[in-house]
């Protein structure tokens, strides 16, 4: 525990990021807010893969939040971006409710891949939703802060970095209190050996639930992250190749670090954007090339970098030797 | 006495294979009671039944009373029967005091949000049950650098956690050298004293079964062969011929 980062600290660590903005290049801003915003969502396949259980279909809630900030958004004029991303964490979230007790009964490639098809069959259903836009969507308003709107394009990319790194910093920092927790323990053991747990008389079944309610709801706050970036909406929000994304980003990162899902979030941005910029027709390849070199030299993820070293030293001293009267070999 | 757990007419087949064949047991409080019998013979599939993880084909099994055939694993837990494994289930990623945390707080009606080291004092807990084993200096080191033996007492540690009515112990001294099995079942049975009144252990040493067992239960096929005081049950010539050979 004494290795843990204080509180306070990682508060400061978040004004500390949130005031960067003002001296960052605006075209850095922009990608600095999609790269929290995928890190906020990656974020939440963390908190479930540390269940053993990985979530092909996020852009569900991803979109039901989207499509449900949208929505209000049009019907009753609501331009607020705190308001919207909370009301997105609730559209994710109360699906999330809805669906986690059923899913969690199920887990692996069955999880998976259940997740995935609940996604896909969104996604059609959005295709196919006149009211909705069709494959078409449709645009929002430009969002405002607290009754303050931004005319000057720069101020207005500041005021969403500024909200999505404070929303997605503090996201995190509840992340990290709940993989210290008691409950974030569970989860591990969850993930290790689901029936030992229930021979414990602790429902495995509901710590699966919580952590993809816990998902679902970063989904949903960052659907309407991407949705106030956009201004726009469309059911690829719900598309199998959006989730994946997401889950590039969570395999980049592992699960044994909170702050790796941001670095991994911001690396995978940069390698998209300059890829693109510089190589234009395969840009993809280079993203694949990049994934691969992860996986091959860092296969428990970016975090594995900080978090191997740390593990190292506090081995190294709390190490004492077995006794040969418990007939140890370790 | 009226029993703690009470089995009638328990039937289990897997296929053509009769594990479990009108099985009948009373296991009155406070007894030290031994499975035994060869490979096969039933005792695992009865040890599966009573806790939960297979479901009779036939029968019931009643805990004080209540009907807990049906239930599962964690239903039975809370009910207050526990179990330890042959092979020992922990999780081994994490350290000897995290298991023992993990099994802690299942016991709460709400499982805290705080760090375990800050959650009423439930790492002392967890230290206090290992320091019972001989092991509250292995309380930091992940399971995964441990030995089969130590694992073995933590698994039983981590079944002690919700002081059971009734403990089940699959083989306590399986993969411990001959040296050693008296010590390591010495330390199981001055352990387990405050918590668990009722000790059931499946066992294949004989001299551990004659030495700490108040009553032992010898199956074949499915069935009980002989039910009595270790002395009796030893010499019985068909537990002779059919479960301990006549070798010990």
């Amino acid at each position: 525990m004494k290795n843990d980062m204080h509180p306070l600290v990682m508060v400061a660590l978040v004004a500390a990021v949130t005031l960067l903005g003002r001296a960052l290049p605006t075209w850095t801003l922009s990608l600095a807010t999609v790269a929290a915003s995928n890190a906020l969502i990656a974020l939440g396949i963390v908190v479930l893969a540390r269940t053993g259980n990985v979530s092909f279909g996020q852009g569900l809630f991803f979109a039901a939040g989207g499509y449900g900030v949208a929505l209000i958004a049009n019907a009753w004029g609501l331009t607020d971006a705190v308001a919207q991303v909370i009301i997105g964490a609730a559209c994710g979230g109360l699906l999330g409710l809805v669906i986690g007790p059923f899913i969690a009964r199920y887990s692996g490639i069955f999880f998976g891949m259940l997740t995935l098809a609940l996604s896909m069959v969104f996604y059609g259903a959005l295709v196919k939703s006149t009211a909705l836009g069709g494959s078409d969507g449709f645009n929002v308003g430009r969002p405002t802060l607290f009754g303050l709107s931004f005319a000057d394009p720069r101020e207005a990319d500041f005021m969403l970095y500024a909200v999505s790194i404070i929303v997605t910093g503090f996201a995190g920092i509840g992340a990290t209190f709940l993989f210290r927790s008691e409950f974030g323990l569970a989860s591990l053991a969850v993930r290790e050996n689901n029936l030992r747990v229930e021979y414990l008389g602790i429902s495995a079944n509901r710590i699966v639930s919580v952590n993809f309610a816990i998902a679902a709801v970063f989904a949903g706050a960052s659907g309407a992250f991407a949705l106030m970036a956009q201004r726009h909406i469309d059911p690829q929000f719900a598309y199998w190749t959006t989730s994946g994304e997401f889950v590039f980003i969570a395999v980049l990162a592992g699960n044994q670090s909170v702050a790796a899902v941001f670095v991994a979030s911001m690396a995978l941005e940069l390698v998209r954007s300059f890829s693109n910029l510089y190589l234009p027709n395969t840009w993809q390849l280079v993203l694949g090339v990049f994934l691969l070199g992860v996986i091959l030299f860092l296969p428990r993820g970016i975090g594995s970098l900080w978090i191997r070293n740390r593990r190292k030293r506090s081995t190294s001293t709390a190490k004492a030797p077995l006794t040969a009267e418990r007939g140890a070999t370790p | 006495m009226k029993p703690v757990l009470s089995v009638r007419g328990l039937e289990k087949r897997f296929g053509a294979v009769v594990a479990a064949d009108a099985l009948s047991l009373d296991i009155p409080a406070s007894q030290k009671i031994s499975l035994i019998g060869a490979n096969g013979a039933g005792k695992t599939t009865f040890v599966n039944m009573v806790t939960g993880y297979l479901k009779p084909d036939s029968g019931s099994i009643a805990l004080d009373g209540i009907d807990i055939g049906r239930r599962s694993p964690r239903s039975v837990a809370r009910l207050g029967i526990s179990r330890s494994f042959q092979i020992p289930q922990l999780f081994v990623e994490l350290t000897a005091a995290e298991n023992l945390t993990v099994a802690i707080s299942g016991v709460g009606t709400r499982m805290s949000l705080r760090a375990p080291a800050q959650a009423q004092g439930r790492h002392d807990q967890a230290v206090e049950l290992l320091s019972r084993f001989g092991l509250a200096d292995l309380a930091d080191r992940p399971v995964s650098e441990l030995a089969g033996g130590v694992r073995k007492l933590i698994d039983i540690a981590m079944a002690l956690v919700r002081r059971p009515r009734l403990l089940l112990l699959d083989e306590p001294t399986s993969g411990v050298s001959a040296e050693e099995k008296f010590a390591t079942m010495e330390r199981v049975i001055h352990a387990v004293a405050p918590d668990a009144a009722t000790l059931v252990f499946v066992e294949h040493d004989m001299e551990i079964v004659n030495r700490y067992a108040d009553r032992v239960v010898a199956f074949y096929q499915g069935r009980i062969l002989a039910d009595g005081v270790p002395s009796d049950v030893l010499k019985d010539q068909e537990v002779r011929r059919y479960v301990t050979g006549g070798v010990r």
